[in-house]
């Protein structure tokens, strides 16, 4: 029997009123259903400009959904950011001015904890995320990866039972990604919450999800769903595994449609190619 | 470059000691200028005499009036200005032209308006000094990344909280940059309106020395009003470059 749903999107649709004096809409996501699982690993992948940030900020409340309805542990999100919802975003978020120790306290001002269980929880987030030398460190000290790993673990410290990540390894190399996933793997497993992973790189949402949503070309729809069957304690060797080749196949052949009509409309696409002409770079099918 | 500062203290020097030559060869003459060392000396003679404490603290104290109204006046008009899209569209080119306004041709209708007081000296420095706080500052508020923004409203923060822990000290080494323009131009605005038409102050006192040919007074005045500014101002910079330092900005 599967684990009951911790967030639920039922019927859920975005638009955005278009600049200019035509007072038109523009749909960018939806209709949409999802039900996320009790400390599962979802990731979602899709063409650029489908609407998966959008679809983090409904989940986070940073942003309501034009029709639908978001839900969190069964209450409605309507807009209200959740309590026991973490998000880490895909920019830099930490602040240069507080150390990295202050930066990791900052995630805990409103906790109501003794200043010993707040020095504990800093100094657990700092073991976890391999930050522990460079706790005095201001962030400009750190390298990009460092960087996000503070903000990762400005997060943790609260103890999130959501973790929203909106491709929060977008900046990094592929082997600090590979590295940073076992990480990512690592706490998750640490922390029991549910982990939502918005990512471009098919291979990272097939090393690290157990379910992979796949979206179309705005407005964004999920058009597929694939289980990796991975184990829990996995890590990033399993690239080197024959399935992880079947499910980055998979997810590909469920994008390459949408991609192409995601470059059709941003003019990238080859006028005379057709969709057949594009070969699946970087995937071992 | 590594030994900047060592080179530009080296030039200053330089034209110290090219001036105190040209003074003593008679290259410059005594009426025009009193070598630097004479300044000094002068300047050390007056603040210890006590005969010009009543100008110098009058001049100060008008241009801290003038800078701390510029400061607050400046940096809360920014944060709303900030907020208001059709009026930021509608003022932005007139800031731009700002400076092109001579604002000391307005001194005589301030004195028909305040009074022959303090007040339109103060009035012309906060003038002076104001757009430029409210430039600077709108500067640093366009440049809060809205990642930033975002994680605070993610960590459940209020406006007032936002603006106390995520906005004000991002923005906080803009506001020394204000915060050092601002206290040049209320300088400048004062010690220029008592040249003007005043009968107290630093500026006046240059003035009157000026036309009495009085340089053992005159001079030694110029240097306080640099030093105070260069001092004021490079205090600033250090804690400026302490801020960007820390951020890998400088």
């Amino acid at each position: 029997m599967s684990a009951p749903s911790q967030v639920s999107l039922r019927g859920v649709r975005k638009s955005f009123v278009r600049p200019g004096r035509d007072g038109g809409t523009t749909e960018v996501l939806g209709p949409l259903d999802l039900e996320l699982r009790h400390g599962e690993f979802f990731a979602v992948v899709g063409p650029s400009g489908c609407g998966k940030s959008t679809l983090l900020e409904l989940i986070a409340g940073l942003s309501t959904a034009t029709a639908g309805e978001v839900a969190f542990e069964g209450r409605p999100i309507n807009g209200r950011i959740p309590e026991g919802v973490g998000v880490v975003f895909q920019e830099d978020a930490s602040f240069p001015w507080l150390t990295v120790r202050d930066n990791i306290a900052f995630g805990l001002r409103k906790k109501q904890l003794s200043k010993a269980d707040k020095a504990a929880r800093i100094d657990a987030a700092l073991d976890m995320m391999g930050l522990a030398a460079f706790a005095n460190h201001h962030p400009a000290q750190l390298s990009g990866g460092m960087r996000q790993r503070v903000c990762i673990a400005r997060t943790l410290v609260t103890e999130p039972r959501l973790i929203l990540l909106d491709e929060p390894f977008g900046a990094l190399d592929q082997q600090t990604r590979l590295l940073m996933g076992d990480e990512l793997l690592n706490l998750w497993r640490k922390t029991g919450a549910t982990v939502f992973l918005i990512t471009h790189a098919l291979d990272e949402a097939a090393m690290l999800a157990d379910r992979i949503g796949v979206m179309s070309a705005r407005p964004g729809c999920l058009i597929d769903i694939v289980e990796t069957g991975w184990a829990r304690d996995r890590d990033s060797r399993v690239v080197q595994e024959d399935s992880f080749g079947v499910v980055t196949a998979r997810l590909w052949r469920s994008l390459r449609t949408e991609s192409m009509k995601s470059l059709g409309r941003s003019g990238l696409a080859p006028s005379g190619l057709a969709p057949s002409g594009l070969a699946p770079s970087g995937l071992a099918a | 470059m590594k030994y900047a500062w060592v080179w530009r203290v080296g030039l200053l020097a330089a034209l110290v000691v090219l001036l105190e030559v040209l003074c003593a060869t008679g290259g410059i003459d005594r009426l025009t200028m009193q070598p630097p060392h004479r300044m000094a000396v002068d300047l050390w003679r007056i603040i210890t005499s006590g005969s010009l404490n009543a100008a110098i603290l009058r001049t100060l104290t008008n241009a801290a009036i003038a800078f701390v109204s510029a400061m607050l006046f400046g940096v809360v008009f920014a944060v709303l200005l900030h907020r208001a899209r059709f009026l930021r569209e509608t003022l932005d080119p007139l800031f731009a032209t700002y400076y092109a306004i001579p604002v000391f041709a307005f001194y005589p209708l301030m004195i028909v308006v305040f009074g022959l007081n303090d007040l339109p000296e103060i009035f012309i420095a906060f003038m002076l000094a104001v757009v430029s706080v409210v430039v600077t500052t709108l500067a640093g508020l366009d440049r809060v990344p809205r990642v930033l923004l975002k994680t605070a409203l993610v960590s459940r923060l209020g406006p007032v909280e936002t603006a106390r822990r995520i906005v004000l000290p991002f923005v906080a080494p803009f506001l020394l940059t204000a915060a050092r323009l601002a206290i040049a131009y209320a300088l400048i605005g004062v010690i220029g309106a008592e040249f003007i038409m005043s009968s107290n102050g630093m500026g006046y006192e240059i003035s009157f020395a000026y036309n009495n040919f009085d340089n053992a007074t005159m001079y030694p005045l110029i240097l306080l009003v640099i030093l105070t500014s260069v001092l004021v101002n490079a205090l600033l910079s250090y804690w400026e470059r302490i801020l960007l330092t820390q951020r890998g900005l400088s």
